[in-house]
């Protein structure tokens, strides 16, 4: 085995998320949608989130890239699910990435894809709200 | 080799009696590491490692012809303790040109020559790549190189053991190799410097290794060397049978059974252990961590997998698109392996590529560009 990246750096949480990942897929009339990232570096998230009444009703996603862009992804989906739009600015990327148990230094940027994918969705959703 | 690890501890450089064994047996691995490459033992130099040997090849020869000249001739399929010391040198005032590469990982010998000029010492080309497994016109180069007479090198990490070669047939001034390739220990690695090219070392201070290579020898890993020099070059045909076999079942499994996939690097002209490619709409580093969870080890020229978070320099030089790149799978077979598991890497495969691909956005796309250049 070659020392480099190695994959006992990330944690059982993060397997775990990353071998069943929660909330996969699209939402067909979603009220906003997020697409960040670019699949010429290798990762491209999207999420997507309905809203009934301020509150995120449900969510989903879909990504393409490495395990833990994957694992955060589907974090992401559950912590903000059932969530009011007022209580969203605590799903900050440390937070995605703590929830996961940490995440090796190298792949932290993959949490801040997931903090972006959400800014996105939302921006996503009040522009088609005040439209 | 377990004798020099705790009975047989003298210095081989002592000239007391207990420097007598350590000095034989390193002898005799120098005379088995010769013999697999067609070398005499005396142009063996012992180092640490592969990058140490092409390290050593790069700046020895660059720091013993500076006075005849400064231009070295590549190619971008090198290895980083290739490229990396090139580019060092680059901002010494040498200057390197690169050879060009086709779309199957081949340079062209005719280009080689035309690049050469007066003041060309160097011409350092891979025998392989360990990421696409090509193997290069190694003979054709050292048959311009020594027309020209300029210094030809191979870093034949990849290759020494899997392929039948021979210094003198191939006409290589310098040739680097490491151990653990074959099945000799970590930390094991030899140059090859034909007699009569000067090399200035790297490190300096005793007369170990003609005084091109100071330091206390790695008894035990030399020794570890020269066995598995002796068992490659007696099974080389029998392991080169085995493992193309093998690899042309697992190259042809995985074309079948995963649509938009390709090969890369060339399909029989290859290292006889090595299958690579390109699993096109998922990226390498989860295909891996899929396949290492069922027990299956192999690596990735993807973005993601590598420390420095930059896509592979090879696929790049081939001319992949960078986001079929990051698909990138590359999986080398060992001597130890079996059909059977062969059979079974071939079963857990597909599944795991239609898992990441109903998560990928990109799947199915005929237009990957819309995915290119967000943010």
């Amino acid at each position: 085995m070659s020392a480099g990246h190695q994959f006992n750096q990330y944690s059982q949480k993060v397997i775990e998320h990353f071998t069943n990942p929660r909330n996969l897929g699209e939402i067909k009339d979603a009220d906003g949608i997020g697409e960040v990232g670019n699949a010429k570096c290798g990762d491209l998230m999207q999420l997507f989130i309905k809203v009934k009444d301020e509150i995120i009703e449900d969510a989903k996603f879909k990504t393409f890239g490495c395990c833990a862009a994957i694992a955060t992804s589907s974090m992401i989906t559950e912590m903000i699910k059932g969530k009011p739009l007022s209580e969203l600015k605590d799903v900050t990327n440390k937070a995605v990435a703590e929830a996961l148990g940490g995440l090796p230094k190298i792949k932290l940027h993959c949490s801040v894809l997931a903090e972006d994918a959400l800014k996105a969705a939302l921006e996503d959703y009040q522009r088609k709200k005040t439209k | 080799m377990l004798p020099y690890l705790s009975e047989d501890l003298g210095n081989p450089l002592s000239r007391h009696v207990l420097g007598d064994k350590p000095r034989e047996a390193i002898e005799d691995a120098r005379q088995n590491v010769a013999e697999l490459i067609g070398a005499n033992p005396e142009e063996i130099i012992f180092t640490s490692c592969g990058s140490e040997s092409n390290n050593l090849a790069i700046k020895g020869i660059a720091g013993a012809y500076a006075k005849k000249g400064k231009h070295i001739i590549s190619s971008p399929l090198e290895h980083h303790s290739i490229l990396h010391p090139l580019k060092n040198l680059e901002k010494q005032g040498y200057e390197i040109s690169w050879l060009k590469v086709d779309e199957k990982g081949n340079v062209s010998p005719q280009e080689a020559f035309s690049l050469i000029r007066k003041d060309t010492i160097l011409i350092t080309v891979t025998s392989a790549s360990n990421e696409i497994g090509t193997l290069e016109p190694v003979g054709e180069i050292g048959r311009i190189a020594q027309e020209k007479e300029a210094a030809f090198h191979t870093d034949a990490v990849a290759a020494v053991g899997l392929q039948d070669l021979d210094v003198k047939e191939l006409n290589v001034s310098l040739l680097s190799m490491a151990g653990n390739i074959f099945y000799a220990p970590q930390g094991t690695g030899a140059l090859y410097v034909k007699k009569g090219v000067r090399i200035l070392p790297l490190i300096e201070g005793g007369v170990q290794e003609n005084g091109l290579r100071a330091g206390t020898h790695n008894v035990a890993g030399i020794v570890g060397m020269g066995i598995a020099a002796r068992i490659a070059k007696d099974k080389l045909s029998e392991r080169q049978k085995h493992l193309s076999f093998l690899r042309d079942r697992l190259i042809k499994g995985v074309l079948e059974s995963i649509p938009d996939c390709f090969l890369t690097g060339e399909d029989k002209n290859r290292l006889p252990n090595h299958a690579s490619f390109c699993i096109k709409f998922i990226e390498g580093e989860s295909i891996l961590l899929h396949l290492n969870l069922r027990g299956i080890a192999g690596t990735s020229g993807s973005t993601c997998s590598s420390e420095a978070l930059k896509v592979s320099h090879v696929l790049d030089a081939i001319g992949i698109d960078p986001v079929w790149a990051q698909g990138s799978v590359v999986f080398t077979l060992g001597i130890e392996n079996t059909a059977e598991e062969l059979d079974l890497f071939l079963k857990e495969l597909p599944p795991i590529v239609e898992k990441l691909r109903l998560m990928s956005p990109l799947t199915g796309t005929d237009n990957i560009d819309k995915f290119r250049y967000k943010k």
